[in-house]
């Protein structure tokens, strides 16, 4: 469903994703997994059109982003980082106006942001501003109307970041129910193991731009000899802020050099 | 087709639900037709001119809608503050539609409250008049309509491809100081542009808004009263507005297309 061949993109002299090659196949909820900083934003936006890979090759249902955006586009539901909500519309407006952007006939459009608002529990809500809507809420409401026009592929950009545990898990209840009823590939990066772990077939650990292990839950913690994916996380990223915290000395001389290196 | 429709649909929404943004927005306008107009009045007619309310009120109107339609476009930061950008930018629709949507929407609200502002002043006094300055000439009112129409497209266009342009706020207030005053004072909007000396003139045949004003006091009150007739004439006003807003609307539409984020 997805093939990155040899994928680089630099801003002027910094190497943001450096050479990553993977596949995820149809239908699979593979994780992406890494630092703040690794890159898997930066990646996620190549594979959304978003950004313009300095060199490398993407297939996205067989069509690259970049070259056939609008045949790309049609194919893929995105959920940013951030929110990309309009505030000053009601979720309903919200989700007709995904539904007519990405061209869905107006009786599945009715049919289909119903049955979806109801699924994430904001059919109630439907007719309020979403600028009064509580952080969940607007997460559920933007991770509805990405399955809206039935996406072959659902890009989520650390879609829990900032909720608490019982949105947390809802949201992962139902994106994994999508995955199975609708065949949905999910595509998702974030910070919390246990998440990963748990919804994810098949992780992909990233660092400094450079996937360094790929594989499911199970293999990466037999790869690394550890008995939890965060031990395993940690044994292949390193530990290099606890490094730096032990010996200020040591951190200041780290600094240094890095400024150096950057003259 | 429905890119369009629903992103010009989205800013009438958006202008229809902040009742107080409508009439916070005449509130300056209003202020300069009453202050002005009633302020510099008696040295206006003493001068020979006639009555300002009737030379600003044409002014006014066309300041309320430069203002309203170039923010409209500038409205593009908040979008992408709140990142509602994104998502219009990986619809799988040509961006061109939702530009145009975006910068229509806005041009649309614009126009409205250029009339709302038309309506102010007729509320002050201000009578349109017939070419000749004899009679009170209701017909000039669809007239006038035309030109704000062009102007909020023309300003639309300029402020979508302003938006599509800076990132942050700090440009915006830059922008408000040495683009969108001078546009206003140098239109024509508050003096006649005439016997204003070379440089002066020059400048003021480069502002795209002071052909703007130029048409819609011409259909308005057909500055007899002046001693001069229009400042340019009806057929450039409308041709150059017309090709100013094809240009305007072209840039928008490239530079919108070359959004990355």
């Amino acid at each position: 469903m997805i093939r990155v061949e040899n994928l680089t993109k630099t801003f002027g002299d910094f190497t943001a994703v450096k050479d990553i090659t993977f596949q995820v196949d149809s239908g699979e909820i593979f994780a992406f997994l890494g630092p703040n900083g690794a890159g898997k934003t930066t990646t996620i936006k190549m594979l959304t059109t978003l950004l313009r890979p300095t060199s490398g090759r993407i297939h996205l249902d067989g069509f690259d982003p970049w070259e056939k955006q609008r045949e790309a586009r049609q194919r893929f539901g995105i959920v940013f980082q951030d929110p990309s909500l309009d505030g000053e519309q009601t979720a309903y407006e919200n989700m007709e106006l995904h539904g007519i952007l990405y061209h869905v006939p107006h009786k599945v459009r009715a049919e289909r942001i119903e049955q979806l608002l109801k699924l994430f529990e904001l059919w109630e809500r439907r007719k309020d501003l979403v600028k009064t809507f509580s952080g969940g809420m607007k997460r559920r409401l933007e991770i509805a109307r990405g399955f809206l026009h039935t996406p072959k592929i659902l890009f989520l950009d650390e879609p829990t970041l900032g909720l608490d545990p019982q949105s947390r898990n809802q949201l992962w209840t139902h994106v994994k129910g999508l995955n199975e009823r609708e065949k949905t590939t999910v595509f998702l990066t974030t910070h919390y193991m246990d998440e990963a772990d748990r919804v994810a077939h098949r992780i992909a650990v990233m660092d400094h731009g450079a996937i360094v292990a790929i594989g499911t839950s199970a293999e990466l913690k037999a790869k690394t000899a550890t008995d939890s994916l965060e031990n395993a996380f940690l044994a292949l990223t390193g530990t290099s802020i606890r490094d730096e915290a032990a010996n200020s000395a040591d951190a200041m001389r780290r600094f240094a050099q890095m400024w150096q290196q950057r003259r | 087709m429905g890119a369009i429709y629903i992103m010009w649909l989205r800013e009438l929404k958006r202008y229809f639900r902040s009742k107080a943004q409508i009439i916070v927005s005449l509130g300056q306008p209003t202020l300069y037709l009453l202050a002005l107009g009633f302020g510099f009045g008696p040295v206006f007619a003493k001068a020979g001119a006639g009555s300002y309310i009737q030379f600003i009120a044409p002014g006014v109107i066309g300041m309320t809608v430069l203002f309203s339609s170039i923010f409209s476009g500038m409205a593009m930061l908040w979008d992408r503050q709140f990142g509602f950008l994104k998502e219009t930018l990986v619809a799988p629709v040509p961006r061109i539609q939702i530009i145009f949507g975006r910068t229509l929407g806005g041009a649309t609200v614009a126009s409205l409250q250029g009339l709302l502002m038309l309506l102010v002043c007729l509320i002050a006094g201000f009578r349109p008049l017939h070419q000749n300055g004899v009679g009170h000439n209701w017909v000039a009112i669809p007239a006038a309509g035309i030109f704000i129409g062009m102007i909020a497209i023309v300003f639309a266009a300029l402020g979508s491809s302003i938006g599509s342009t800076i990132k942050d706020m700090q440009g915006f207030q830059m922008l408000m100081n040495f683009l969108v005053m001078p546009l206003f004072f140098l239109s024509g909007a508050l003096f006649p542009l005439k016997n204003l000396g070379a440089i002066l003139t020059w400048i003021t045949h480069l502002d795209p808004l002071a052909y703007g004003i130029d048409g819609l006091r011409g259909v308005l009150i057909g500055n007899w009263q002046f001693g001069f007739r229009w400042q340019f004439n009806f057929m450039l006003d409308f041709c150059l507005l017309a090709g100013l807003a094809a240009i305007f609307l072209g840039t928008s539409a490239w530079l919108f297309s070359r959004i990355e984020v």
